[in-house]
C-alpha cells in the first residue's frame, strides 16, 4: 500500500492484539502441572498454546512494521510499552477466576474475531480466520465450565461469583473505541468494539442467569492498557518471562 | 470429599473410510466433558477425525472363561477364508 | 485347585508364545502387583515430571521454545493420562493410584528431584532423560500386558519429538556465546549421571528385575538398556562439543560398546530416600494441586448428579 501512516496504525492495531495474547498465554502457562485433573491440565495447555500461536502471528505481523522480531517485542518491551488489555495481565487467581475470565474473554473474541475476519487487511483477516475457529471451541469449554461451577456446589457458586464481581470493572476496556481504532474502523480494518457490547452482554447475562450467576452492579471500572498504564501485576509478569532475554541479551536461544 | 468420575473408553477414526479404533480411556463427569477430553489428550496431532466415548460400564467384554465357547467352533470352518480355495492357474487374484 | 493350575498354565503358555496378556484374562496376583507397582511408577514419573520442565515455562526464552516447551509438557501430561487408563484396566482406580503416590507408597523417578536450574536444564532434559526413557520405552513396546504395551507404542511415537527438541535446544547454546556453551556443559555435568541412575540398580541387585523379566514385563535389563543408552549418546555429545563427565569413558574394541565409570550409588540411594534437592517440594505440589482442586472437582460430581437427578424427575 505504501501508506506510511496505515502501516503504522496496522501495525499498533496488531500489536495489541499480539499483547493481548501473549500476556493471556503466558497467564495460562502458570495452570500448568497445577490444575484441579490432569484432563484439565491437558485442557488449560491446548487452549494456552492456541493463544501462543496467536501471538505470534501478530506480533510477527506487527515486526515487520515495526522492524523488529516477535521475540524483541515479546522480551524486549518494559511495561509501559505493552498494549494489552487490564484484563489479561490480573494474576491468574483460583480455578474459578482463570474460568470466568476465559469466559468473558471467549465470548467477546467470539463475537470480535467473527468481524475481524472480513478486515480490508488480508493478514489480520486471515489470523483471525484461524482464530475464530479456535475461540469456538475455547468459548464452548469455558460456557460448560460456568454452567458446571455455577450449578455446582455452593462454594463453587461462591467463588465463581466473586470472580464475577472482581473482574467486571476490567469489561468496559474491552469495548473501548480510541482514536486509532476509530480510524481504522473507517479505512474498514478494524472491529467496531462498541457495536459488540449490546450482543456481548445479552449472551453472557443470559449465560451466567442460566448458571445461577449474576451480572454484578458495580460503580468502578479501571483501563488504561492500550495506553501502556497498566497493574502492577504486569511488570512482575515481564520480569519473569523477559529474565533470560534480559540478563543474557542479544544471543541465540 | 471428593466423588470418583466415571472412566470413558476413546475410540478414534483416523481418517475417513477407516474404523474407530480404540485409543485409551480417561475420566469425565459426562460425556459431553468426556469428548473435550478425549480431543484434547488424543488428537494433539491431529490423529483422527471423529471420537466415540462410551462409559467403560456400559462394554460388555467376553470372558476368558468363555473362550472355548466363543472361539473354538470358529477354529474348525476354515471355508470362510478365501485362502481354503485353491484357484486354477492364470487366475491371480479374486 | 486343579483349575486355577490350569488358569496358570493357560497363562504361562501365552507369555511363552509372545501373547499379550489382556486386561480380562486370568493373570497370577503377583503379575497384577508387579504390574501396578511399574505402571503407576510410570504414570506418576509422567506426570510428576511436568514439574521441573513446568518451573522454565514462565521464563523461556523465545515464543517459539515457550510453545514446544507447552506442548512437551502437555504430551507428559497426555502420557501420565494413557498409563494411569492402562494402569485402571488391572481394577485400580485413579484415585487409589493417586492416593499411593501421595502416601508415599508409590514412586516416580527419582531423576525429577534433581532441580531444574538454567534454560540448559531443559535441553538436557529432553536430550538425556526423555532419551533414556525412550530406551526404555522402545524395549517396553514388547511388554507383555497389552494395555502396557500399546501406551507404550503411542508414547514412544510422540517422544521423539522430545528428544530431538531438547537435543536441538542444547545444541543452539553449545554452539552461542561462551556463557551459554558454559550454561549446556554445567547442565550435561549435572544431568548425566542422574540420568544413568534412570536405569535403576545393576541386575544383580535389583529387586524386581528377575521375575518381572520373567513375566516379560521387562524386556531387557537395566544394566542391557543403561549401555545401549550411554552407547547412542556419546557421539551425540562429540557431534555438539560438549564434553561427557566421566573419565572412565572409552571405546571398548572388544566389547563393541563404550565402558563408563561407576555410578554414584549412595548418590542414587540418597536421593531415592527423599534427601534429593526437590523430593518434598514435588510431592507437596502435586498434593496441593490435588487439594485445591478438590472444590472443582466436588462441584463438577455435584452439577451432573443435579442434572440427572432433574431428567431422572
Amino acid at each position: 500500500m505504501g501508506d506510511k501512516k496505515l502501516d503504522d496504525q496496522i501495525a499498533e492495531y496488531a500489536l495489541r492484539l499480539g499483547d493481548d495474547a501473549l500476556v493471556f498465554g503466558q497467564r495460562l502457562c502458570e495452570w500448568c502441572a497445577d490444575a484441579p485433573t490432569l484432563e484439565e491440565d491437558i485442557a488449560i495447555s491446548n487452549v494456552g498454546l492456541d493463544y501462543l500461536g496467536r501471538a505470534r502471528m501478530a506480533l510477527q505481523y506487527a515486526g515487520k512494521t515495526l522492524g523488529r522480531t516477535e521475540d524483541e517485542l515479546a522480551f524486549l518491551r518494559d511495561s509501559g510499552e505493552f498494549r494489552n488489555l487490564l484484563l489479561v495481565e490480573l494474576p491468574r487467581g483460583d480455578f474459578a477466576f482463570s474460568m470466568v475470565r476465559q469466559y468473558l474473554l471467549d465470548e467477546f473474541e467470539l463475537l470480535f474475531f467473527t468481524q475481524l475476519c472480513g478486515s480490508k487487511d488480508d493478514t489480520l483477516g486471515a489470523i483471525a480466520a484461524k482464530t475464530v475457529k479456535e475461540v469456538r471451541y475455547h468459548q464452548r469449554r469455558s460456557a460448560n465450565w460456568m454452567q458446571r461451577l455455577g450449578l455446582g456446589t455452593q462454594e463453587s457458586q461462591a467463588r465463581t461469583q466473586a470472580a464475577i464481581d472482581q473482574l467486571w470493572g476490567y469489561m468496559p476496556e474491552l469495548f473501548e473505541m480510541d482514536e486509532l481504532e476509530t480510524s481504522l474502523l473507517q479505512a474498514g480494518i478494524a472491529v467496531d468494539r462498541l457495536e459488540l457490547h449490546s450482543k456481548w452482554l445479552n449472551t453472557v447475562t443470559a449465560q451466567l442467569a442460566s448458571a445461577n450467576l449474576q451480572i454484578p452492579q458495580i460503580d468502578w471500572q479501571v483501563v488504561g492498557g492500550r495506553k501502556g498504564v497498566h497493574t502492577e501485576h504486569l511488570g512482575h509478569m515481564l520480569g519473569e518471562m523477559q529474565f533470560l532475554q534480559r540478563a543474557y541479551p542479544g544471543l541465540q536461544w | 470429599m471428593s466423588e470418583l468420575s466415571p472412566l470413558f473408553e476413546v475410540f478414534l477414526r483416523g481418517r475417513r473410510g477407516l474404523d474407530h479404533i480404540h485409543v485409551g480411556s480417561l475420566h469425565a463427569q459426562d460425556a459431553g466433558q468426556a469428548l473435550e477430553y478425549a480431543r484434547d489428550t488424543y488428537i494433539r496431532r491431529s490423529e483422527g477425525v471423529s471420537i466415540w466415548v462410551v462409559e467403560s460400564k456400559d462394554i460388555h467384554a467376553s470372558q476368558e472363561s468363555d473362550v472355548a465357547s466363543f472361539y473354538d467352533p470358529m477354529d474348525d470352518k476354515p471355508y470362510r477364508h478365501a485362502t481354503h480355495y485353491t484357484l486354477p492357474d492364470g487366475v491371480d487374484n479374486m | 485347585m486343579a483349575e486355577a493350575n490350569d488358569l496358570e498354565q493357560v497363562f504361562e503358555n501365552k507369555i511363552d508364545a509372545e501373547e499379550k496378556i489382556e486386561p480380562k484374562d486370568w493373570m497370577p496376583e503377583g503379575y497384577r502387583k508387579n504390574l501396578i507397582r511399574q505402571m503407576s511408577q510410570h504414570a506418576h514419573s509422567e506426570v510428576i515430571g511436568m514439574q521441573p520442565e513446568g518451573n522454565w515455562l514462565t521464563r523461556a526464552p523465545t515464543l517459539e521454545r515457550k510453545s514446544v516447551l507447552l506442548a512437551k509438557i502437555q504430551d507428559e501430561a497426555g502420557h501420565g493420562l494413557y498409563l494411569y487408563s492402562a494402569t485402571e484396566t488391572l481394577g485400580i482406580t485413579r484415585e487409589e493410584i493417586v492416593q499411593a503416590l501421595h502416601d508415599g507408597r508409590a514412586k516416580y523417578a527419582s531423576i525429577f528431584n534433581y532441580p531444574s536450574l538454567t534454560w540448559a536444564d531443559i535441553g538436557a532434559i529432553g536430550w538425556l532423560v526423555d532419551g533414556a526413557a525412550i530406551v526404555n520405552q522402545v524395549a517396553l513396546q514388547r511388554t507383555s500386558y497389552g494395555p502396557y504395551a500399546r501406551a507404550m507404542v503411542r508414547i514412544c511415537k510422540e517422544e521423539s519429538f522430545h528428544q530431538r527438541q531438547g537435543y536441538e535446544s542444547i545444541a543452539v547454546l553449545a554452539r552461542g556465546s561462551a556463557q551459554q556453551k558454559a550454561m549446556a556443559q554445567d547442565a550435561l555435568n549435572r544431568w548425566w549421571w542422574p540420568s544413568l541412575m534412570m536405569f535403576g540398580p545393576h541386575d544383580a541387585d535389583s529387586a524386581h528385575s528377575a521375575q518381572s523379566m520373567l513375566w516379560k514385563i521387562k524386556r531387557k535389563s537395566n544394566d542391557e538398556l543403561r549401555q545401549s543408552f550411554v552407547d547412542q549418546t556419546v557421539s551425540q555429545a562429540e557431534i555438539i562439543d560438549l564434553e561427557i563427565p566421566d573419565p572412565d569413558l572409552k571405546w571398548n574394541e572388544q566389547r563393541q560398546h563404550f565402558d563408563f565409570g561407576e555410578i554414584d550409588w549412595d548418590e542414587f540411594k540418597q536421593v531415592i530416600n527423599g534427601n534429593g534437592l526437590c523430593n518434598r517440594e514435588r510431592l507437596a505440589q502435586h498434593k496441593k494441586a490435588h487439594a485445591n482442586g478438590a472444590w472443582v472437582r466436588d462441584a463438577v460430581a455435584a452439577y451432573v448428579k443435579g442434572k440427572t437427578g432433574e431428567s431422572g424427575e
